[in-house]
Formats: structure tokens, sequence, C-alpha cells
């Protein structure tokens, strides 16, 4: 059943999406649409005293003004603002809820209005008084005050053990606030349905996780509104969680009894989620024969004053690597910020940077090739959990993309290669992330015709979920692709979780095959009752649907139509809805690997670094489409690029307040920034971690970049720069 | 809730500026639009001609999402005010099709999967049009220089050159 999965399949989407006509959550234009534009906090805590919507309200057009003053009802209880994704802990940041300012940017009115430039214009026009109360956003003023939040998970006496080895590094790094700022603009389109039904176009990374929550929040009944997002214009975790426009574009069109739109500015989406900044702390203690003995892995990250964030930055090193004697321990500090959220790879994109800069750092005191000391490290256990790996083709990965890089020709010495009037420098890292899924449901409707429509909740945030559940749906229901529709991002259809964290392909797959064998066991049934049926004494087991009929896989002679089926049955669609089915197997660590080489040049004189080469070798078992995990990989290297170069939320401390919340001087990757970008998928075969065999791919192509560039950095400079972005100033 | 402002009477009204008629074409279509002098260009295509193939990424011209051929050159729809396009040729990413046949961007587009969540593609598309008309574009490195006016966070820009490369007959 392979004729789709594993091929390099183009979008089906493709053809919608360079045609414009995929629509977001701000493409639906309906009658009478009233547009929103928030204002927000210009202080980073404290009260508002006085809010005077007078002259927004006198502008011709404007049709409303809402504060927390007046504005309809909403819950009061945290429970009803705690979304799938919530933290356990804390209470839920509720927009326009109360007088409190708890971060800067915080949004505190919405005006409504017939046209959106009035809206926008009026907005500009409000009066408000604070009563502001000390702040703090510097996470360095607050590390002291930090608080241990995950129990650790130490083995032996790394302490002892460190202070004992024949060769020791030990440092502390540092990741500052970054952004997704994913393309498309935060949005919520509200289309007042009359009889107390509304349908919210909204973006989010889970339309079912923002239905529940815009229900429990205004207290409606299930059926009375529905959440659709076909099209996301790239998520990278920011749309998680129900963001605050979701909110206020309800609250609009239940003030105005009619429909809304809402889409927020470049600026006020930074004071949605982000990477928390954080402090990594690393010790590493080998023997000279560049075994580890001792581990120590320590973070202080960043959280609100309202919600316990908090992700796995500190238990990689117990993937990765052997040694005896580890200690972890993660810290949350409290900002006057809003709660952090998950950014690509959480936890791992920031601890494995450090993790892997250190190991750099070993090997250079070691004197040994980076790639050697980490096959001396190798560990084939997880040994934070003491369990095998479902499959592991980390050493695969190190060798492959060591030959494609055309390592063996470096000379280890810093500042010895050269091109030109720049410094050449080639640095490696390793990655690892985590192998998961997640129960989802997938309905097919199969027609006699030979069509199949495929549908789930799921969401197609750019990751090519269209695309792959069509190649399995195609293949598991033996028709041509063309034959397969596929609807997803609709709170109405079959369920699914958030997509996020690299389960959905796993997930969505799992479940379209096991609604694909209820359909094949129903074409059976009706197969076996025809007169003189060719499958008559056939086992389910033993028939598979191939070319539009229901095969015998011990005899391809016999055969009958898929048409002929149906017919027989008086059916002319079958349609069968069922969710995945996981064993919950606690034997086995379930986890991807990546190896990254990378080439920077730099201008001696001027410090520009340029990312000329990175070759990222993954082992994420099968691969269903090459083509579009291929692209995410590669995508997952510019966002390693930025990391490591570029990105950078700056605070002015002083006003709590961010200087840099806009697409220009927040930086990210540009085109001329990006150059040979090569990405190798390792084959791993693994009947263990599922029965596909898949893995996921969204998040392992960011994770280690940032050190294999910042290793090139130090290999072609001399210099270490342990806080990121390396821009040019951090050279001179 | 009642409309608050309805209660008042026009007088005290803050006036929104008045509307003004211009003649734009868009996609071969001559539109005959009423606008304010503050709606830009984008919210026009958008708003009222329902052309939401153009999209909204920061509004003021850093991301390049709203990129659409004016004249036959690219330019920030965002930053480009309606009425100042009086008389002008339009193209958006729904013009470039002809007859369901894809132009040859846009299919290499699909073919190099130069674009994942699609919400930079219809700029990148009409910066890659605009950019190929232009002729200034020799090389991988010229393409790319030229092509950094249009962000993707996707990060497909290699996929991107590539596509471009192949439509302009150098792949």
């Amino acid at each position: 059943m392979t004729a789709y999965i594993g091929t390099p399949t183009s979008r089906i989407d493709g053809r919608a999406k360079v045609t414009g006509q995929a629509k977001y959550a701000a493409d639906y234009n309906t009658e009478r649409l009233a547009y929103g534009a928030v204002v927000t906090s210009t202080i980073a805590k404290g009260r508002i005293k006085r809010i005077d919507t007078a002259s927004a309200k006198g502008v011709q057009g404007v049709l409303d003004v809402l504060t927390h003053e007046k504005r309809p009802p909403m819950a009061d209880k945290d429970e009803a603002w705690k979304d799938d994704v919530a933290p356990e802990k804390g209470s839920p940041f509720r927009p326009l809820y109360d007088d409190k300012i708890r971060f800067n940017h915080q949004p505190i009115a919405l005006v409504l209005a017939d046209e959106w430039e009035t809206a926008l214009f009026a907005a500009t026009l409000l009066h408000v008084e604070y009563e502001e109360q000390p702040h703090v956003t510097d996470l360095h003023a607050q590390r002291a005050k930090a608080f241990l939040v995950e129990p650790e998970k130490s083995r032996g006496d790394a302490a002892r053990a460190f202070a004992a080895s024949a060769v020791r590094h030990e440092a502390e790094y540092f990741i500052p606030t970054e952004h997704h700022n994913p393309m498309e603009l935060f949005a919520s389109t509200v289309i007042w349905e009359g009889g107390g039904k509304l349908t919210v176009h909204d973006k989010t990374q889970g339309v079912q996780n923002v239905q529940r929550y815009l229900c429990n929040v205004f207290n409606k009944p299930s059926d009375d509104l529905r959440v659709l997002d076909p099209f996301m214009g790239g998520g990278f975790g920011a749309g998680l969680r129900p963001q605050y426009e979701c909110v206020l574009a309800v609250l609009g069109a239940l003030a105005l009894q009619r429909s809304v739109r809402l889409v927020l500015t470049r600026a006020q989406m930074y004071a949605l989620g982000h990477r928390p900044a954080t402090i990594e702390r690393l010790a590493l203690g080998a023997k000279s024969d560049g075994t580890l003995n001792a581990i120590t892995h320590e973070a202080i990250a960043v959280t609100s004053q309202f919600e316990d964030f908090s992700r796995n930055d500190t238990g990689w090193p117990g993937l990765l690597y052997k040694s005896a004697n580890t200690k972890f321990g993660h810290k949350l500090a409290r900002l006057d910020v809003s709660t952090p959220s998950d950014m690509r790879a959480p936890g791992a994109a920031t601890g494995v940077y450090a993790l892997e800069s250190a190991m750099d750092e070993l090997a250079v005191a070691l004197q040994l090739d980076p790639v050697e000391l980490r096959l001396r490290c190798y560990s084939e256990r997880d040994q934070n959990e003491n369990l095998p790996y479902t499959s592991k083709q980390l050493r695969e990965c190190y060798r492959q993309g060591a030959e494609a890089f055309g390592w063996s020709k470096r000379n280890p010495q810093p500042r010895s290669m050269r091109d030109g009037a720049e410094l050449v420098g080639w640095g490696m890292a390793s990655g690892v992330w985590e192998a998961l899924q997640m129960p989802t449901a997938a309905r097919i409707v199969l027609t006699a015709n030979g069509h199949a429509e495929v549908s789930c909740a799921a969401s197609d945030i750019g990751t090519g979920t269209y695309t792959i559940v069509a190649q399995v749906a195609a293949d598991s229901l033996g028709l041509p692709i063309e034959n397969i529709s596929v609807k997803l991002g609709d709170s109405t259809l079959p369920r699914a979780p958030v997509e996020g964290g690299s389960w959905m392909a796993a997930s969505a797959s799992h479940a379209v095959v096991a609604a694909a064998d209820e359909v094949r066991q129903e074409l059976l049934t009706s197969a076996k009752a025809m007169n003189d049926s060719p499958l008559a004494d056939a086992k389910l087991e033993d028939v598979v649907l191939a070319k539009g009929k229901l095969v015998s896989s011990k005899d391809s002679s016999r055969a009958v139509s898929i048409a002929d089926a149906m017919r027989h049955g008086g059916a002319d669609r079958i349609v069968k809805e069922k969710t995945n089915e996981f064993d919950d197997d606690p034997s086995h660590a379930r986890n991807t690997h990546s190896a990254i080489f990378a080439e920077v040049k730099v201008d001696e004189e001027l410090g520009i670094i340029r990312v000329t080469r990175v070759i990222n070798a993954v082992a994420a078992g099968r691969i269903l489409n090459t083509k579009t995990a291929g692209s995410q990989i590669m995508g997952g290297v510019v966002w390693g690029i930025g990391m490591a170069l570029h990105e950078e939320t700056v605070y002015d401390h002083n006003f709590g307040r961010i200087m840099n919340a806009n697409i220009a001087e927040y930086h990210v990757p540009v085109n001329a920034d990006v150059h040979d970008i090569k990405v190798i998928f390792v084959d791993e075969p693994d009947e263990t971690v599922n029965p596909l065999g898949i893995k996921g791919v969204g998040e392992i192509g960011i994770v280690g970049v940032a050190a294999a560039i910042a290793n090139a950095v130090y290999h072609a400079t001399g210099k270490r720069v342990r806080n990121l972005p390396i821009t040019l100033d951090k050279l001179m | 809730m009642p409309h608050e402002t309805a209660a008042r009477s026009s007088a005290d009204l803050i006036p929104v500026p008045a509307k003004i008629p211009v003649k734009i074409t868009v996609n071969g279509v001559e539109r005959e639009l009423s606008v304010a002098p503050w709606t830009t260009l984008l919210d026009v295509l958008r708003d009222r001609l329902d052309l939401t193939g153009t999209k909204k990424g920061c509004d003021h011209g850093q991301c390049g999402a709203c990129t659409v051929l004016v004249d036959g050159r690219r330019v920030n729809s965002c930053l480009t005010l309606a009425v100042m396009k009086d008389g002008a040729q339009v193209t958006t990413v729904e013009g470039l099709a002809n007859d369901g046949a894809l132009h040859p961007v846009q299919q290499a587009f699909i073919d190099h999967d130069a674009f994942q969540c699609g919400y930079c593609t219809p700029g990148q598309i009409c910066s890659a049009v605009g950019l190929i008309a232009e002729g200034k574009a020799h090389s991988a490195d010229e393409i790319r220089e030229l092509m950094s006016g249009n962000l993707c966070r996707c990060g497909a820009y290699p996929n991107i050159v590539a596509a471009i490369a192949q439509a302009m007959g150098r792949s």
C-alpha cells in the first residue's frame, strides 16, 4: 500500500495557495461586517483609573467602544478560561475583564466601526489614566527569585564527579525572548448567523480547542458556535492556545449583534505568546578519553506573573549522552510580561543549543573532533528513564551528514580556514525531539464512483497535513490520489488535537488507516454476499484495496471492484469514522534525532556573518512525503539561522515595553540570508513506534541548528559568543 | 446593546474624510469606486473588491505579503493609497492564471514546494513576476537579493529561488 506514501507528492492544496483562493481567517467578507480595532496599554503593570471613550464614540461611523467597564458578560471562573494547552498552574489572561494591567501592550478596549480605517482612527482617541506599579521585565534582575518547577531527575553525584574530572567545561548560555511572527496577522471573523449562532473564522492551530474555549467563556451551547480555519498562515506554536482576538471579536459581535472582523496589528502580536528568555548553565566533566562522567544542566526561564509556563530544557543530555552522573534543574522567574508559549521545539531549541555549544567547548578542551566526542559519548538508551529507543539512527546521521559536508577536510584550528577576505568556520551539533502521537479521529466517505472524502478537525498550518492525509487515504483505499478530497480545520469534523509537537502526521495517518480498515471490512462483507463471490472465503486480513478493487493478497486474480461490492450491498456510499489506537507502550523511548553541519563565512573587518552551507541529516522514522517533510526541515534550519544570528525581542526595561515590536526591527531571516541548505533523511525503519513507523518532523529541523552555527562562528573567529543572537558587535 | 452614536446629532460627530471617486482596472476589469483618501490599495482590494488573495502581514511595508503589480511594477499595496492610483492597471495573484492555466511562476512554486503555509505566497509570486519583468536578476544570488523584500517565515527561501529560476528558464 505504498503508491503514494514516501513519495515527493506536490501539495494537494498548492493550486489554492498559488492562485489566492485559499481563505485565511481575515479573508471572509460578509454583509454588514463591522470592523474592530484594539487599544492596548502603555504601561507594564498597574491598573486603569479611567478610560474616556467619548471622543472615540464621537467619530462618524463608530458603532461602539468596549472596555472592561462596558462589555457583554464573560465567564468569571478560571476553569472556563483554561484551554487544552493552558499551563496546569495559574489563571489564564482574560481580555477586557477587569482594570488590572498585567503586561505592556495588554488589550484594554475594542473600538467597533462600520469601516476599518474609522475604527483604527477612533482607537487613537481614547484617553486612558493609569495607576502605575513598579514592574520587572529583565530576567537577569529576577534570577535570584527564580523557583524550581520540575523535580530533578538526578543520577549519581554530578557535582563530585565534575570536581574529580580530568577535563571540565562549565559555562552559562543565554537565549533572549523570541517571537513567532507568523506571516498571517492574528485575526477573527465572526459571522452573526442569527438565532444565537456564531461561525468564527479564527487563526488557530486547533479549531476544537478554540471552539470549547469560546463556548466556556461565553457560556454558549456547543451547537451554537462553530470554529473554522482550513488555512492558517503560519503558527509555530503561536496559535496553539486561543489568542485574545477571538474573544474580542465574539464580544464585538455580541455587542453589535452583527458580524465582526478583528485583525491584530503586527505590534499587538508581540503581547501574545513568546519563546521565554532563558539562562542555561552547563557543567560537563569528562575523562581524558573523551567519555563523560558528569553532566549538570540547569535552566532559568521566564514566565508571567499569572501562569507557570514551563517546558523541558534540561532533560536532553540524558537522551544523547552516556554519563553515570547527571543533575538537571529547571527554574522559572516571574516577569510582568504575557505568558510565554510553545515556539517551534519548545525547550529543545534552547536547551539543546546550550548543550551542544557546551559539547563543542568540551571537544576543544579535549582536543577531540566534535563528531568523535559525540560518538564516544553516544547513548543507546534514554538514560533519564533507562529505556531502549524504538529506533535511533543518530550514528548514521553523523556519518551521512559529515560525508555530505566534507567534514573530514576540516582543520580543527580556529581561524585556520579562509576564503579571500572571509574567515571560514565549520561547526556541527546534534538534535533530538520527541516522537509523539495523540488520539485523533478521521471520517471517510467512500462513494460508488470511487471517490473518497476524508475529514478531520486537524489543522494544516503549512506542514502538509492535507497532502499526507490524501496520500495515506489513497494508499489505504487503493485509489488514485486525484480521487481523494480532504477536509480539515472545522470544529464540527471528527476530533483532533491542536496541531503541534510534531504529532499530527502520526496521529492523523493512523486515524485514516483505522477508518479505511472499517471501509474495507464493509466492502468485504458486501463482496462475500455476492453470488459466486471470488472472495467468499476471504478473511479481512487477507484482502487489500488496490486500483479500485478489493483484492485477495494471496491470489490477485480473486477480486471484486469497489463499485460492484457497493452496488451489491445496496449502498451508494460508505461512511466510516474511527479513532486511531496506539499501544501506550511504556517500554521504549520515542525520539527523532539529527546531526547538523554548518559553514559560516565571517568578514574579518566588519564581523558580518553569512551562513553559506547547512546540512541537516535527520532520522525521523518513515517520511510520508519527502517533498513537504524536506520543506519542514529546511524551514527549521532557517529558524535556526534566525535564532543564531538575528532574532531578539528587545525590551526597554525602564518602561517594561518591547522596543522592536515590528517585523523590520525584529529581524527574521530574509531570502538573502539563506544560502545552500541540504536535507538528508536517514533511513530509519521503526515498527515499534507505531504501525506506519511515523515520528513527525515539525520540530526536529530547528533543534541544534543554532549551536552548529555558533560552533562554526567560533571555529571561524576563535571567539565564543554565549549569548544569542551572535550579532556583529559581539565579534568586534 | 444599543448604538450610542445613534443618539447623537450628526453635527456633533467627528467627521471622517469624504470619499473620492476613482477608476482602477484590476485584473483587466475596470472598477469605479468611491474611496476615502486614507484607504490603502490593499484594503480596497480585500474589503471592497473581495480579492482576498492579496495578504496583510504588517501594514507597514515591512513584509511584502501585500505585493501586487501596479502598471507592471511590484509595489507594497499596504503603502499605496488607492486614490493615488486613479487610472492605474493593477494585477493581483487572482489575475495571473490565464483561463485556468497557471502562470509559469505559479506552477514553479507548486513544483518546487516554494511555500508551506501559503500566506506570503501571493506576494512572493507577484514579486517574482515583477522581478522577471525587470530583467535584473541573472543569478541565484541576485534573485535572493531582489526577493528580500518578501518575508517567508516558513523558511521556503531556497525553494522560492529554485522556483523563480525555473520560471526564468534558468533551472
